[in-house]
C-alpha cells in the first residue's frame, strides 16, 4: 500500500483535543475509500475509492488521533464551522476544500477560532 | 486546483477568501487591505484626537492582540499622534487568566508598550477563584462580567487616559445582536452597535473591529506569527452566548456576509423616543461614585452580597429587596474606594518596560 506523509499543525487551542501537541506527522494512504471509512486501510478491494484528500485526513485525524469531544472538532463530516484550515499556509476555501487532494509533504494547518480574546 | 493571483496586485499567489467579499487576496494585499479598513473605521468615526492617551483592554487573547498590533502599526503609519497602553484585567483565575497575563507580559516587550494590570482581588477584594467558592459555577460569569467593565474603567482612570478601546470583533457585535433580540432586550439593541460608548462620567471606548471578521483577525495573527493565548475560560462559559455563537458560525457557512448584514441590522434599528423615556436614567452610585442605574451599582450590590455571605442576593432585584430586609449593610462593610475620572497618575502606576 502506498502512503503519504503529511505534516498537521494545531492553533487557536484546537491542539487541546490531540493531547495537546501542536504539531503531528502522519502517514496515510495515497488511495482510499470514496466513504472515508478509515477503518479497512488494508482492504479495499470491495470498495469504491479515491485519491486521498482533506475530507479523509479529517476522518482520519477523528478516529486515530482525536482524544475528546469530537463535537468540538468536526460537524457533518467537515471540520466544524469557526475552525480554520490552511493547507501549505493557503485558505482551504482557495483550494477546493475537502476535496483538496493532499500530496505528500503537504502541510496542513487547523485553527480554532472559538476561543475568547 | 490552479493557483490563483490576487485579486488586488494581480502578482503573488492568492492565500486568503475574504468572507466579507469573497475576493481572493495574497498575504501582503490581506494585511494593508485589513489595516487599512480598521484605519477607516477610525477615521470615518473619528475615534481619536491627537495626543490622546489610549488604553487598549488587553486579555492576551486573539482578538486584543492583533488590536495591538494594529493600534501600534497605523499610529506610527498614519501619525495618529496617541499615547498607547495595554491595561489588564486580572481576575483571578488560576491556570487560566495567570497564563495570559504571561502573554500580555510579552506583548508589552514585543510592543514596547507601558502596561498596567489591575486584580479583582485589589479593587474588590475577592479573585474570581473565591467569588467561584462562594456562589458555585452558574452565576459566576455575572460577577465577573459586571466586575470586568467597573475594573477597566477603574484601570484606565489609574493610567489617566482618555479612551480605552477593547477587542470587539464583527462576530462579537453581531452574536450580541442576535442575543438582545431573542431576549428582547431593547435598551441594549439600541446601543450595542455603537462603535464609541461615553456615559457622562466615564470615559470613552470603543471597537475599532467592529467590521473585522474573526476569521480575518485569526488568519492575521496567524501570518504575523502573533503571540497570543488560547484557552476556554476553566469556569463554563457563557452558555447563551454560546448558542448565539455556533447559530451565527452556521450563518456565515452557509453566507459569509451574513455577519456585517446582522451588524448592519442592528445599527437600523430605530428606538422610539417614548420607549426610551421610560428607561432608566443614569446615576452615580451612593457607595462607589460609579456610573449606575440605581443608587447602589451592580458592583457594590454584587460586592455587598459575597460580603454579607449572601452572594446570590445582588444578582437579581428580588434577591437584592430580600437582602435589605436583612437590615441595612453593616457600617464596616467593605466597599470599592471611591470612582473619579482621572484621579490617577501615571507616573507611578504604570510599569515600564524594562
Amino acid at each position: 500500500m502506498n502512503t503519504i506523509s503529511i505534516k498537521i499543525e494545531f492553533g487557536g487551542g484546537l491542539e487541546l483535543l490531540f493531547e495537546n501537541k501542536r504539531s503531528y506527522r502522519v502517514d496515510i494512504p495515497s488511495v482510499v475509500p470514496t466513504d472515508n471509512t478509515t477503518d479497512a486501510e488494508a482492504n479495499l478491494a470491495d470498495k469504491e475509492t479515491k485519491d486521498v484528500d482533506v475530507d479523509y485526513l479529517i476522518h482520519h485525524m477523528k478516529d486515530h488521533m482525536l482524544k475528546e469531544r469530537v463535537e468540538l472538532f468536526m460537524e457533518k463530516n467537515t471540520v466544524r464551522p469557526g475552525i480554520l484550515v490552511l493547507i501549505n499556509d493557503t485558505d482551504w476555501e482557495l483550494e477546493g476544500e475537502g476535496e483538496y487532494q493532499l500530496k505528500n509533504g503537504d502541510e496542513v494547518v487547523f485553527i480554532s477560532t472559538l476561543h475568547g480574546g | 486546483m490552479a493557483p490563483r493571483s490576487c485579486a488586488l496586485c494581480q502578482k503573488a499567489k492568492a492565500m486568503v477568501k475574504r468572507p466579507k467579499t469573497g475576493q481572493q487576496i495574497c498575504r501582503d494585499c490581506f494585511f494593508y487591505v485589513f489595516e487599512t479598513e480598521v484605519h477607516n473605521t477610525i477615521t470615518q468615526s473619528k475615534l481619536f484626537n491627537p495626543g490622546d492617551r489610549v488604553a487598549i483592554g488587553a486579555s492576551g487573547g486573539k482578538d486584543s492582540t492583533v488590536l495591538a498590533y494594529v493600534m501600534k502599526t497605523l499610529n506610527e503609519r498614519y501619525q495618529y499622534g496617541l499615547e498607547l497602553f495595554l491595561l489588564s484585567i486580572d481576575e483571578g483565575i488560576t491556570g487560566y487568566r495567570d497564563d495570559s497575563l504571561e502573554t500580555v507580559k510579552r506583548n508589552q516587550q514585543q510592543y514596547d508598550m507601558p502596561l498596567k494590570i489591575l486584580s479583582y482581588d485589589e479593587l474588590y477584594g475577592w479573585t474570581m477563584d473565591a467569588i467561584v467558592s462562594q456562589v458555585g459555577r452558574k452565576n459566576n460569569c455575572t460577577f465577573c462580567g459586571v466586575f470586568r467593565r467597573q475594573a477597566l474603567d477603574r484601570g484606565a482612570a489609574m493610567l489617566n487616559v482618555d479612551h480605552i478601546v477593547t477587542g470587539h470583533n464583527a462576530d462579537d457585535i453581531a452574536e450580541t445582536v442576535l442575543m438582545n433580540i431573542m431576549r428582547g432586550d431593547i435598551a441594549r439593541l439600541g446601543r450595542c452597535t455603537s462603535i464609541c460608548t461615553q456615559g457622562e462620567d466615564t470615559i470613552r471606548r470603543s471597537k475599532p473591529f467592529k467590521y473585522a471578521y474573526e476569521k480575518e483577525i485569526v488568519m492575521y495573527a496567524y501570518f504575523k506569527k502573533l503571540d497570543y493565548f488560547s484557552t476556554e475560560c476553566i469556569y463554563s462559559p457563557d452558555a447563551y452566548r454560546g448558542h448565539a455563537r455556533v447559530f451565527l458560525k452556521d450563518l456565515e457557512a452557509a453566507r459569509p456576509s451574513a455577519i456585517v448584514d446582522i451588524i448592519h441590522s442592528g445599527e437600523a434599528f430605530e428606538i422610539k423616543e417614548e420607549i426610551k423615556a421610560t428607561q432608566k436614567l443614569q446615576q452615580t452610585c451612593q457607595r462607589c461614585g460609579y456610573m449606575s442605574s440605581n443608587e447602589l451599582c451592580k458592583a457594590c450590590t454584587l460586592l455587598e452580597g459575597l460580603e454579607r455571605g449572601m452572594a446570590n442576593s445582588g444578582i437579581t432585584d428580588r434577591g437584592r429587596k430580600k437582602m435589605d430586609s436583612e437590615g441595612p449593610a453593616p457600617d464596616n462593610l467593605r466597599t470599592i474606594p471611591f470612582f473619579k475620572v482621572g484621579s490617577g497618575s501615571a507616573a507611578i502606576t504604570v510599569e515600564t518596560p524594562s
